[in-house]
């Protein structure tokens, strides 16, 4: 097993455990939002995407490549914007919607 | 100098990921996660623009354009329409993945060692996969698609070829990557599970499906991140797919139902077993005049909303009829059952939208206890979450599933369009009990009457 591959091995299994123990304590509340918000973290495949579309190496892979830029981007626009949306919404009693 | 400052630059996003879900733990904190995510998205982009490997900008700026112009309008979408856009999201995380796994494989075949190999292979699958499933979770929630499971005999023998196949196949491409033929064959059959998958899965079983491919494509993410050896993407399709798992948990164990029920065994073929107690026992309607009556002399109301207050629209008239009985001292909370909609959470956002403070909406575990004292149970739109017949029914197909006690208030009130059964096609006894009074008619038509003429009678 090459070392890059173990840290990357320890790195997976240490961050699931940490995923688990916040996610948990996520108010029920707020699991929509939550669902949008993990879904443009994980929107972070556009670093490889960009690489990919960026590197022009064969005209497939600058296809499939930008195809993948795009499908990132509009997570991440769409996926913090709406988050954003979402929480703006909540309020306490007494108090109005800012 | 600049290639040292990317990992610095990818470790700062990786800790503002993990930042951005912590602060989301509670309402107070949440909106300062959003930015801080956005912000740690931000640094990771520009530092992966300044790699020295990138030889051209042109088509990756024709994505951020292209991207930006659909991503702005798929978020100012109504929150009606959040599970369809959550499913939809999923379709694209999931494609970026299975994409740039499939521009990995055609650029660095053959020469890609075993463990490569087997990361890209499971990021493909699970990528493509979890694509097509989530564009038929879309087209159902979308009703573009019937919303009733499709079930036929041998159905399941059939998925299971399919993932074999492709597992099969998958595992011949990490012996020999030289094999390129095999690679679109692949492909097809993760594809194609994908679609069978949500075949046999029905709208209320969406919560839990929608948390899977969450899940899914998170995985897929950090599969990726083995590819192309990036800690970044490891950590943040790791918390993706936590995140996902701990969902879709909540929601088996909302339903009191496990994985493998969910997914290979549709609720539909269990209706058959439920013939038992056919007699129609008589029930009694109310207009929403006498429905206004009661809830005059209320003073504590428990509001019950599901998937129905959704599909009628009726969010808004419900924040009215709660603004008039708080003025008139009344105290409204709102029940939330976990699965309450059609995916986690989707009855709080829906609530919001409208106005109506959180802290007046209480989960299951918390307001179980409280409808003994309530005056009034207001049903709207929620079936099998309220039926008792899940707490002492052995032979209903939802015994043992959690629900909401709602019988157990003074009064019920329930707001339906028609005596139907619910999704799972059960008889919710709820309906015929003496306590019980049926308001028929469009949720959001009911609620506007109840409000007028509760209104009109102060």
């Amino acid at each position: 097993m090459s070392p890059s591959l173990e840290v990357g091995l320890y790195v997976f299994v240490l961050a699931t455990f940490l995923g688990l123990e916040i996610i948990r304590r996520v108010s029920p509340l707020l699991h929509t939002p939550l669902m949008s918000l993990t879904n443009a973290i994980s929107a972070i495949t556009i670093v490889g995407s960009i690489l990919v579309a960026g590197e022009q190496k064969t005209t497939l892979s600058t296809v499939l490549g930008t195809l993948a830029v795009t499908c990132s981007t509009i997570n991440i626009v769409g996926g913090y914007l709406i988050t954003y949306r979402m929480l703006r919404m909540f309020r306490k009693s007494g108090k109005d919607r800012r | 100098m600049i290639d040292r400052a990317i990992p610095l630059l990818y470790l700062a996003a990786a800790a503002s990921f993990i930042l951005a879900l912590k602060w989301l733990s509670s309402v107070p904190t949440a909106r300062r996660g959003v930015i801080v995510g956005a912000a740690g998205m931000a640094l990771a982009v520009a530092g992966t623009l300044m790699k020295p490997e990138i030889e051209s900008y042109r088509w990756i700026a024709v994505a951020f354009v292209a991207g930006t112009a659909i991503g702005v309008p798929m978020a100012m979408m109504p929150m009606t329409a959040v599970p369809q856009r959550t499913a939809l999201s999923h379709a694209f995380g999931a494609l970026a993945a299975a994409l740039v796994g499939t521009a990995e494989f055609y650029l660095r075949a053959p020469a890609i060692d075993r463990f490569t190999m087997g990361a890209l292979v499971l990021e493909v699958l699970l990528g493509f996969l979890t694509f097509t499933a989530s564009l038929m979770a879309f087209g159902k929630l979308q009703e573009i698609l019937p919303t009733r499971p499709i079930t036929w005999r041998s159905q399941n023998l059939l998925n299971f070829t399919l993932l074999g196949l492709a597992a099969a196949s998958g595992t011949y491409l990490v012996a020999r990557p030289e094999t390129l033929w095999l690679f679109p064959v692949f492909g097809a059959l993760a594809l194609a599970f994908g679609v069978m998958l949500i075949v046999p899965i029905g709208g209320a079983d969406m919560p839990t499906v929608i948390s899977l491919l969450n899940s899914y494509a998170g995985l897929s993410a950090a599969a990726m991140g083995f590819v192309l050896d990036n800690k970044l993407l490891i950590i943040a399709g790791a918390l993706d797919g936590s995140s996902g798992l701990i969902l879709s948990v909540i929601m088996c164990r909302a339903m009191n139902r496990s994985f493998t029920n969910v997914l290979f065994g549709a609720f539909g073929q269990l209706q058959a077993t439920t013939g038992a107690s056919q007699e129609q026992r008589a029930v009694r309607s109310a207009t929403p005049e006498e429905a206004a009556g009661i809830l005059q002399v209320a003073s504590r109301v428990i509001v019950v909303p599901g998937y129905g207050m959704a599909v009628a629209q009726a969010q808004h008239k419900v924040r009215e009829l709660y603004d008039v009985l708080t003025k008139a001292g009344v105290d409204v909370r709102f029940a939330i059952h976990p699965v309450a909609g059609r995916m986690p959470g989707h009855m709080n956002v829906l609530l919001a939208e409208a106005n109506v403070p959180y802290d007046r909406l209480v989960e299951m575990e918390e307001v179980n206890s409280d409808f003994p004292q309530a005056d009034v149970a207001l049903v709207i739109g929620a079936n099998d979450v309220t039926n008792p017949a899940a707490r002492h029914d052995r032979n209903s197909p939802i015994y043992g599933m959690p629900i909401l006690d709602v019988d157990k208030a003074r009064t019920v009130m329930v707001i339906k369009r028609t005596m139907s059964p619910g999704f799972a096609g059960i008889d919710n006894e709820l309906y015929s009990m003496d306590r019980t009074l049926m308001v028929f008619g469009d949720a959001k038509a009911v609620v506007g009457n109840l409000v007028k003429e509760f209104a009109g009678g102060t």
